[in-house]
């Protein structure tokens, strides 16, 4: 990031102690009124000046959601949620009908995501720093799209880039086509949920041919009180082209539990390829109690719909109370590729059950999962990973690699890899290892005059490597260093 | 420079603590090299970590100052900021850290320490590029991970590498000549030597004497069962050779 915005970054740091980001944006904020009905559907529908279509889509949803289970396999345990104790549309009062121009916007937002360290001024970002390529921005904030930038620069490429609301409103026959159709409502529970009342989100289309001549990044922020945040993203890569998307959020520091609940559906046609990065650092709760800290209950699922189509999910997961998700890829066409790689982490009393699924339909299709679990204090990280190789599949491959690294003895690291496989050509290979942090590697750094805690985030950080080298440049140094701080305090 | 007297340690075993170190005075002036020769399992080792601060060892009697400064409080990145360096006999393997970043951070984690300002990117190569060039260290090995795959040669010249890199004021080499042939032995001793100065001091750890045909050291001690048992010149490096450690090991037994 700019000196400005590490700057910034360190000023925030002094403000609300180890989570860099858990301070509260004072804004004036219009909500909806508390609890889920079908009610509150239609006022979030009408707030958005949604058609009909999309409303019916939600009601459809609200009720199946109404029905169905709470999904229970997951290592994680929590009690149960009260979906009438939550609020699922907040909007800062300025935000009006929705994305404007940046001179526009609120100077209180501008303000928060300056701190955060998030460039959005597009002429400071292009006079500014010169040695870093410009990253387009989509700022959600609580349950609005409040910016986005580079748009007229993209629009020229051909790129669509603007909020999954004003998608609704000006690209209807895209969004019809393809919204549910990689994660229908009744995915699951949470999926369903998020159908019936998302709120805002991303929306991308890059047209036959195009590489898109920029990063581009959507950024969340859960600011409200008792607020879910249910954001919609919706990738279509459409033939031979090719996209880097990268996600980030944070929340502020909360004693109550806030609920997050997204889904991301990406579609990738013949020869394109959709690079989606997510740096996920929402508030993980009080380091000692547990107490407070974001759900994060999020399903993420690519189809590679056309030939040679490719896909390659990198997540870094730092933050949350507990973290449920398992960004996969469907593999229909043939010879397409699907990628995962993972690194979470769990500290104090944090709990994360995080995977893939590759489900491999087309032929020569294939795919590459590596997952590095670290896991510290008193928290627990589960890998959950499913290969599933479909008949047709004729010469599928995949290899699976998941690294457990423990930090001190109070944690837990749990692997569970599921392999299903009905073609007799298929080949797959799986190798899994768990270790404890080396009391040789960190008195080798310290003794060389590396604290404990920087020796700590230096082993980590090798030890996730294979991973990390694979996020966007522009965010993997920021990402170094989220790893150093969610690591703190557990060496010593 | 560095004082250490009446040092006692040991390490927690399954039968309870074991003292290992019994009893060590020794004294480093400033520009000296001393040497210590002793048998396998005498306690060389331990006492190299001992005075780098590792935990798994417990200090139960006697003191250390490096210059003054009492070395038995600090943190081992504290005794590190404060001068004190070790190569270490087995040096450590660290995956996806490579050795650039690692020199880096460690670097500008002592100058930090040191009140200094941190070197920036260009500087730090810089700096790099000329220690390797000096110590006949090829540029790439800078982009490998710390120590993974380096034959026995290249791990101890990485060791003086860093010991180069950090401007410390007493070195603690630990068997560095063991496994090396008589080429990559040089290239370590002429790397030693090109550090010797009035201001910097040397503690050398060795089995055989091989070494201090390269380095001389001004003084020789004998380290038998955690004590020290002889101390003299250079000579008596000479003596071990042809006679062995046995007249030792019954000694103290
Ligand atoms: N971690 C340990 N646990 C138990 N015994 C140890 C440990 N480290 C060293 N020792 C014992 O202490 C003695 C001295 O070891 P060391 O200092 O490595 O000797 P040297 O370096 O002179 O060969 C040996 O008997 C060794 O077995
Ligand atoms: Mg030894």
């Amino acid at each position: 990031m700019s000196s400005v915005s590490k700057e910034t970054i360190a000023t925030v740091a002094d403000m609300a102690g180890r989570y860099e980001a858990g301070f509260v944006t004072d804004i004036e904020t219009e909500k909806a009124p508390k609890g889920l009905s079908e009610d509150i559907v239609r006022f979030i529908s009408g707030k958005k000046g949604e058609p009909d279509w999309m409303l019916g889509w939600r009601l459809k949803a609200y009720r199946k959601w109404l029905e169905m289970p709470e999904p229970e396999w997951a290592k994680v345990d929590f009690p149960p949620l009260d979906y009438q104790d939550a609020y699922y549309y907040a909007a800062p009062k300025s935000a009006g009908d929705g994305p404007k121009s940046l001179d526009d916007v609120d100077p209180k937002l501008l303000e928060t995501y300056e701190k955060l360290g998030i460039p959005l001024r597009e002429q400071e970002i292009l006079a500014g720093v010169q040695n870093r390529t410009p990253v387009a921005v989509d700022v959600v904030f609580d349950s609005v799209s409040v910016a986005t930038t580079f748009k007229e620069k993209l629009k020229e490429a051909g790129v669509i880039f603007c909020s999954i609301s004003e998608a609704i409103k000006n690209h209807p026959d895209l969004v019809q086509k393809y919204m549910g159709s990689v994660v229908p409502p009744g995915d699951n529970k949470h999926a369903c949920l998020n159908s019936a009342v998302f709120t805002d989100g991303s929306f991308v289309y890059i047209p036959p041919g195009v590489r898109c001549p920029m990063e581009l990044s959507t950024y969340f922020r859960i600011n409200e009180l008792n607020t879910g945040q249910f954001e919609r993203t919706l990738i279509i890569a459409d033939k031979g082209s090719y996209v880097s998307y990268l996600e980030g959020c944070t929340a502020p520091m909360r004693d109550e539990n806030q609920l997050h609940a997204a889904v991301v559906e990406l579609i990738v046609h013949d020869d394109a390829e959709i690079k989606y990065s997510t740096v996920q650092n929402w508030y993980p709760g009080d380091f000692e109690t547990g107490q407070g800290g974001v759900y994060n209950f999020v399903t993420k699922r690519a189809l590679c719909e056309g030939r040679n189509a490719k896909v390659s999910w990198t997540q870094v997961e730092t933050g949350s109370a507990i973290t449920w998700k398992y960004p996969s890829c469907i593999l229909k066409g043939d010879n397409s590729q699907g990628e995962f790689y993972s690194v979470a982490i769990t500290n104090g009393r944090q709990q994360a059950d995080t995977g893939t699924k590759m489900i491999h339909i087309g032929k020569n299709t294939k795919s590459r999962i590596i997952s590095k679990g670290i896991s510290a204090g008193r928290s627990n990280n589960t890998y959950r990973g499913l290969v599933k190789i479909l008949p047709k599949a004729e010469g599928a491959r995949n290899f699976t690699q998941c690294d457990s690294l423990l930090i001190g003895d109070h944690c837990g690291a749990h692997t569970v890899p599921y392999i299903e496989s009905r073609n007799k050509s298929a080949r797959l290979e799986h190798e899994a290892t768990t270790s404890k942090i080396s009391e040789d590697q960190l008195f080798y750094c310290t003794q060389r005059g590396i604290d404990e805690e920087e020796a700590l985030a230096l082993i980590v950080n090798g030890f996730a490597r294979e991973v990390m080298q694979h996020l966007p440049m522009e965010f993997a140094v920021e990402a170094q260093k989220l790893v150093g701080i969610s690591l703190e305090g557990s060496v010593g | 420079m560095l004082h250490i007297e009446d040092l006692h340690a040991s390490i927690e075993t399954d039968d309870g603590a074991r003292e290992i170190l019994k009893g060590i005075s020794l004294d480093v002036p400033a520009g000296q090299v001393h040497a210590i020769m002793g048998p396998n399992g005498s306690g060389k080792s331990t006492l190299s970590y001992v005075l780098a601060g590792r935990e798994d060892y417990e200090v139960t009697g006697g003191t250390v100052e490096l210059d003054g400064i009492d070395l038995l409080d600090l943190e081992p990145e504290e005794r590190a900021a404060a001068g004190l360096f070790l190569a270490f006999q087995y040096p450590v393997e660290i995956p996806g850290v490579n050795m650039s970043t690692f020199l880096k951070t460690a670097i500008n984690s002592i100058r930090k320490q040191r009140g200094a300002d941190e070197l920036d990117a260009l500087a730090m190569l810089k700096r790099i590029k000329a220690a390797c060039a000096r110590l006949g260290i090829a540029d790439d090995m800078m982009k490998r991970s710390v120590n993974v795959g380096f034959s026995g040669g290249e791990k101890k010249r990485n060791e003086v590498l860093q010991m180069a890199m950090l401007e410390p004021k007493f070195c603690v080499l630990d068997e560095t000549d063991s496994g090396l042939d008589i080429d990559a032995l040089k290239v370590v001793a002429d790397g030693v030597n090109a550090m010797r100065s009035p201001d910097r001091s040397f503690l050398v750890i060795t089995h055989y004497q091989r070494l201090l045909d390269y380095i001389r050291p001004d003084v020789v001690h004998v380290l038998a069962k955690g004590k020290i048992v002889k101390t003299g010149g250079p000579e008596l490096a000479k003596e071990l050779e042809a006679t062995g450690y046995a007249e030792f090991l019954d000694e103290v037994a």
